[in-house]
């Protein structure tokens, strides 16, 4: 029983797996519906190794959507953090913007698509903007909140110990809304990710994306690669929450 | 370092933005240098208020503060603030915050470090220099406050109920502490405080506010020489006349 407790984590979806590919193997599942764990492993060995299309392994499939999250992250970073600070500490620019703010975020990226390739044509920039516009609006947000919510007795502490208005920009604000940017950010790239995936859908240049190989997988019949791409979308989601979370337990040690 | 407030004057829009609050009538008081005043009166009744406006946090409705003759605008480094919430930064630790004010004035981080460490063993913080602020006590706390306002040398200290969220042992432990930092640095304080005993135990001067607006009603000199014994008779003799002064003002208030 203790035992069960300790490895209940593990368990219950390996109980999972084994129900599933017993209910297959008898055949009650048919395959091209839904194939079975076992055949959805040699699949994505076949993704690994041989590739799809042939030669372009999962691998690469996940490094260029990967990087593809990182540019337009990067990009909603630069532009998010410092923006939101400028709203959270100016109250007029504040009651200028959040009405536009409001308005354009309840969009969700996936129906920029067809305006970002009449801008941008098919291909990294059409990608790096739909990233982009999953990113931007929970960083912006929670840094607009993060400013928001410091505790004014900090910066009263800050002009009276002789800080300047830059000073106080540099020194109190970033760092106290640090915590709530670290919100955003994780929130940001968990949507940048599921964005890019479905980006990926509808067009890539390259030949590479885990969204483009999965429907490459979708047209030649493949459920298990379909399957097997899917698993690598989840596993590299969970992998970048967990990198993020690291990175912030280390980054606000002092919380 | 003289402090001088003529007529101050302070009144604030209420958060309905409808009625004007008066916070301050009329306040003229002069704190000459190197006195601890300890400044009392019901809650509410613009204390704080005063102190936001020496240090320049705040701008009076009418009225000037001078400090040594200057007219007195914007937030002046010479004068220091200290909080009863202690208000240290959360993401820097001790010595960071003890830091902070002379980062401010591009003091090299060698030299500032080796400053702050030296005021952190003062204080009798040795081996905390490295520990976040969510790691000390409330008095642990209250002294880096007291240190990094120190460590900038300001001419004048303002501390609003610096003593006020902790108890009593530890509150002693303080106010002793602070008496020997004012001993050795003879700054110049104002000191808000609710607590009688506090007040006599510290200051040169007691002064009270009345109830809203704020007007100084009462004053009382406190000439017993140092150590104060808590329980002698002539600082029983202070503290009475300090309690009868505020139970006055609050059966005013009736």
């Amino acid at each position: 029983m203790n035992y069960l407790k300790k490895n209940s984590k593990l368990l219950f979806p390996l109980l999972l797996l084994v129900l599933w590919q017993m209910f297959s193997s008898s055949g009650f599942i048919p395959p091209q519906i839904l194939p079975s764990p076992l055949r959805i492993v040699t699949g994505i060995k076949e993704l690994v190794f041989a590739g799809l299309p042939p030669g372009n392994s999962l691998l690469l499939h996940c490094l260029e959507s990967l990087l593809r999250v990182a540019a337009g992250f990067a990009l909603a970073l630069i532009i998010g953090v410092p923006l939101g600070i400028m709203v959270g500490w100016f109250k007029l620019l504040r009651n200028m913007l959040t009405p536009v703010i409001e308005t354009i975020r309840p969009i969700p990226p996936l129906a920029w698509i067809p305006l970002a390739i009449l801008w941008f044509g098919i291909g990294f920039k059409s990608a790096l903007f739909i990233i982009f516009l999953g990113c931007f609006f929970p960083i912006l947000l929670s840094t607009i909140s993060g400013v928001l919510s410091v505790d004014t007795i900090l910066i009263d502490a800050a002009k009276t110990l002789g800080a300047t208005e830059k000073k106080i920009f540099l020194q109190i604000l970033i760092p106290a809304a640090t915590p709530s940017i670290f919100t955003g950010i994780r929130i940001g790239v968990g949507i940048g990710w599921m964005t890019l995936v479905a980006a990926e859908f509808t067009g890539v240049k390259s030949g590479y994306g885990l969204g483009y190989m999965i429907m490459v997988a979708r047209d030649i019949q493949r459920p298990d690669l379909v399957i097997g791409g899917m698993a690598a979308i989840g596993l590299m989601g969970y992998l970048l929450d967990a990198g993020l979370r690291m990175l912030e337990a280390r980054a606000l040690k002092w919380r | 370092m003289t402090l001088e407030l003529k007529n101050l004057c302070n009144t604030y829009t209420d958060e309905s933005g409808q009625d004007t609050v008066a916070a301050l009538s009329n306040i003229t008081l002069t704190v000459r240098a190197g006195e601890f005043l300890a400044v009392i009166g019901p809650s509410g009744c613009g204390k704080t208020t005063m102190l936001r406006i020496i240090a320049g946090l705040e701008q009076p409705t009418a009225g000037e503060v001078f400090i040594n003759g200057e007219q007195l605008a914007e937030p002046w480094s010479r004068v220091g603030f200290v909080f009863q919430e202690y208000a240290l930064f959360p993401w820097r630790t001790v010595s960071e915050n003890v830091e902070f004010g002379l980062e401010l004035k591009n003091i090299p981080k060698q030299e500032r470090r080796r400053m702050a460490l030296e005021y952190i063993n003062q204080f009798g913080m040795g081996g905390f220099e490295n520990k976040y602020p969510k790691e000390l006590s409330g008095g642990m706390k209250q002294r880096v406050a007291i240190a990094r306002t120190l460590i900038t040398n300001p001419s004048i200290i303002l501390m609003d109920e610096p003593f006020g969220s902790l108890d009593s042992q530890t509150r002693n432990a303080l106010q002793e502490f602070l008496r020997d930092v004012w001993q050795t640095s003879q700054k110049t304080i104002i000191f808000i405080t609710h607590n009688i005993d506090e007040a006599v135990f510290l200051s040169h001067r007691v002064i009270g506010f009345s109830r809203r607006p704020g007007t100084i009603k009462f004053s009382l000199d406190i000439n017993i020489p140092e150590p104060r014994d808590r329980t002698g008779s002539e600082f029983n003799r202070c503290r009475k006349q300090i309690l009868d002064f505020l139970q006055q003002e609050s059966r005013a208030d009736k």
